[in-house]
């Protein structure tokens, strides 16, 4: 199984001819995605030779889908076209976007978010939750893997292979140390969500989706500084998950009013710190790690207790 | 980036908010003839970005010229907070009926956009949503649909704002979320928000935050920044389009990605209970790709702090590998030269770590410590720079 991403994922690229675009999707082609071709208006008929495969590019996302079955869009977009970009993908009906691109301006996220919902499913009454027809995970974030079937993003394959932890981060390197400390047991899926203020995909989706998903019996979360979402992800654990889970938050010296390079990622007041977030986790029945390595520790103990 | 009072009350004005007349002035002369100008009964505001300023004798009135340039003395130079008063803002003091709250912000658990409203303003707003908070309102806006006048009439009944200046506080409403959008703002505050005795509606006291990311949509931003009040060592690292914070501590740190080097201000500031209180010199993320003048340009920021005793470079091999860590290790040391004279503590993990730590051992670099995990870097990091203070 995994979560979101499978081996049966094709996956085309939006902003593939790109440097980033090009360098990442020749890492993905080398981690066995498959990746089914390329987005780029002005290079539409085109075809681009990556890794020794040669990747067709289309004018839209709508074209890419209906003519490769394309079902997730990796989105390399610089912050000015990105909003268009993941409106596009949205539009054209693809199952997941992941928006890797970094410094995205709020108001932009917040509207393509917006504009996800308006096109998804469920009752409109104000304040009713609707599902996005779209998934998106990021902006801002390393994407996901579920190694030894697919990856979409920058995560480097070579870490760790398929096992049975599942993993959620809004930090890519924290993602690449803690699959790196739990290599020897391995991961079923690891997904960066991101470290900006609004994310389309939260913990407490990727909580949802593990504790659903069979290969995964033990689940690693790691937060930081900022907003509310480990509290609520806290809360959404105490009344939803019954796997383990062991959590990590970052920032716990991070002074007030000072932002450390995610853009959400800032104490204001006494809202977002560190230890806040430790005490809602623990409260809901999570062991929380001091230190990557003590996390992992954690982990390691819990995993080989249920095993 | 926050806004002072006084730029967030001129972008206010350029979107048709109304403020009172005023101007800021960084010496009491240029108060002086400010309030001249004026000519009336003014107010002079420390501009800091930082609440309680009334409280701490940042806020006085001033009946005339002579007045104005007296106080506005006494204010420039105050320490509120931590906060050095360079700039102080002269309006013309309002008489003042009724005071109300109103701001627009993200609201990240809703992935939106919030209004909040009160009729009852001027107070802390974090006291009243705990004390009173049936008091104010908290109102969805979608990003796509906006704040149009029927959503910002909704508010300002949500609020309990008085029938009186409903309509043109509904007004001012749409202004300040045209504000919002307009100049790419994550928080638009007005507190007060005032009716005055001629049932005015007035924005008194103003707070903006700008979203940097939106940069490239609005150069005029840039000229916000307070470069004087910048840190210097902020200011290089900036300019290097590095991502740094200073800190109050001796421990110098570089890391990739951000989330990491968070963790390892935690790792070091826990190493540093044991080693005589060290604690970390600042945060600076190189990002993903260390090449060897990102490291160079990084090292060199942390080593031109005096207070930095010992660096600790924690590097995890993602996309770049150790090998192009190492070589830039040794590339930024050589470009250095001299200028390299506090000990480097060097942990590196992940992509080709086997040949990273070959080329640092091989560089044999005398200030150079290898350490094999996260943990004990920190360790001795803090040990070193415990030594040294």
């Amino acid at each position: 199984m995994a979560i979101f991403l499978t081996d049966q994922s094709k996956v085309i690229v939006q902003g593939m001819t790109g440097s980033e675009g090009t360098k990442h999707t020749g890492r993905m082609l080398k981690s066995g995605t498959n990746i089914v071709g390329g987005v780029n208006p002005k290079k539409a008929g085109t075809k681009v030779e990556i890794e020794g495969v040669s990747l067709p590019v289309f004018a839209t996302v709508a074209e890419a889908m209906e003519a490769t079955g394309a079902d997730v869009s990796v989105i390399f977009v610089p912050p000015k076209f990105a909003k268009d970009a993941v409106i596009e993908a949205i539009d054209a009906g693809i199952d997941l976007a992941v928006v890797i691109t970094e410094g995205i301006p709020v108001h932009d996220s917040a509207y393509f978010w917006a504009h996800a919902v308006a096109k998804g499913e469920g009752p409109v009454t104000p304040g009713a939750p609707r599902t996005p027809r779209t998934r998106i995970i990021g902006p801002n974030c390393p994407g996901l893997i579920s190694p030894g079937k697919s990856n979409a993003g920058i995560i480097p394959a070579d870490i760790t292979g398929p096992g049975k932890i599942g993993l959620v981060s809004k930090s890519g390197t924290l993602t690449y140390q803690m699959m790196y400390e739990l290599r020897d047991i391995g991961f079923s899926s690891a997904v960066g969500i991101g470290g900006d203020p609004i994310i389309g995909t939260t913990h407490i989706d990727a909580l949802e989706a593990f504790e659903q998903d069979p290969e995964t019996e033990l689940i690693v979360m790691i937060g930081e500084i900022g907003g509310d979402a480990e509290e609520r992800a806290a809360a959404y654990i105490k009344d939803n998950v019954t796997k383990p889970v062991v959590g990590y938050v970052a920032g716990f010296t991070a002074p007030e009013g000072k932002t450390m390079g995610h853009a959400g990622a800032i104490v204001s007041g006494s809202a977002g710190t560190a230890q806040a977030k430790k005490e809602a986790l623990e409260a809901a029945g999570v062991k929380v790690g001091k230190t990557p390595s003590e996390t992992a520790a954690l982990a390691r103990e819990l995993f080989q207790a249920g095993n | 980036m926050d806004l002072y009072e006084y730029q967030a009350k001129d972008l206010f004005a350029a979107h048709g908010v109304p403020v009172l007349p005023g101007d800021v002035a960084d010496t009491p002369e240029k108060a002086r003839a400010i309030a001249e100008e004026l000519g009336s009964t003014v107010v002079i505001k420390a501009q800091v970005k930082t609440g309680g300023r009334g409280k701490a004798g940042g806020v006085k009135l001033a009946d005339n010229a002579d007045d104005a340039q007296a106080k506005a003395e006494g204010i420039l130079g105050l320490d509120i907070k931590g906060h050095i008063t360079r700039k102080v803002l002269v309006t013309v003091a309002s008489d003042i009926a009724e005071e109300y709250y109103f701001s627009f912000l993200l609201d990240r658990a809703n992935r939106t956009f919030l209004a909040m409203a009160s009729a009852e303003g001027g107070m802390d707003i974090e006291q009243l949503a705990v004390e009173r908070p049936e008091a104010l309102a908290k109102i969805p806006v979608n990003a796509i649909e906006g704040v149009d006048l029927a959503k910002a009439q909704e508010i300002v009944a949500a609020a309990k704002i008085p029938a009186v200046v409903a309509e043109q506080a509904a007004d001012v409403i749409v202004k300040l979320w045209e504000a919002f959008v307009g100049e790419d703002a994550t928080l638009v505050e007005v507190n007060p928000l005032v009716r005055d005795p001629q049932d005015k509606i007035i924005a008194l006291d103003g707070k903006v935050t700008l979203d940097e990311n939106a940069g490239f949509r609005h150069p005029a931003h840039a000229d916000l920044v307070d470069q004087e009040a910048e840190d210097p060592l902020e200011a290089a690292a900036k300019a290097k389009d590095l991502n740094y914070v200073k800190l109050d501590g001796e421990v110098g740190i570089i890391g990739n990605g951000a989330g990491l080097v968070m963790s390892t201000l935690d790792v070091v500031a826990y190493a540093g209970e044991k080693h005589n209180g060290v604690k970390p010199a600042n945060f600076l993320d190189i990002g993903g790709g260390a090449s060897a003048e990102v490291m160079a340009n990084g090292l060199h920021i942390i080593l031109n702090d005096p207070a930095v005793k010992s660096v600790f470079v924690n590097v995890f091999g993602g996309i770049t590998a150790c090998d192009a860590v190492a070589n830039g290790i040794v590339a930024a040391l050589e470009i250095l030269g001299d200028e390299a004279t506090k000990p480097l503590v060097v942990r590196l993990d992940g992509n080709n770590v086997d040949e990273g730590r070959r080329i640092l051992a091989e560089a044999n670099h005398p200030l150079v410590t290898v350490v094999d995990t996260m943990d004990n870097a920190a360790d001795k990091a803090a040990e070193l720079a415990a030594a040294g203070v």
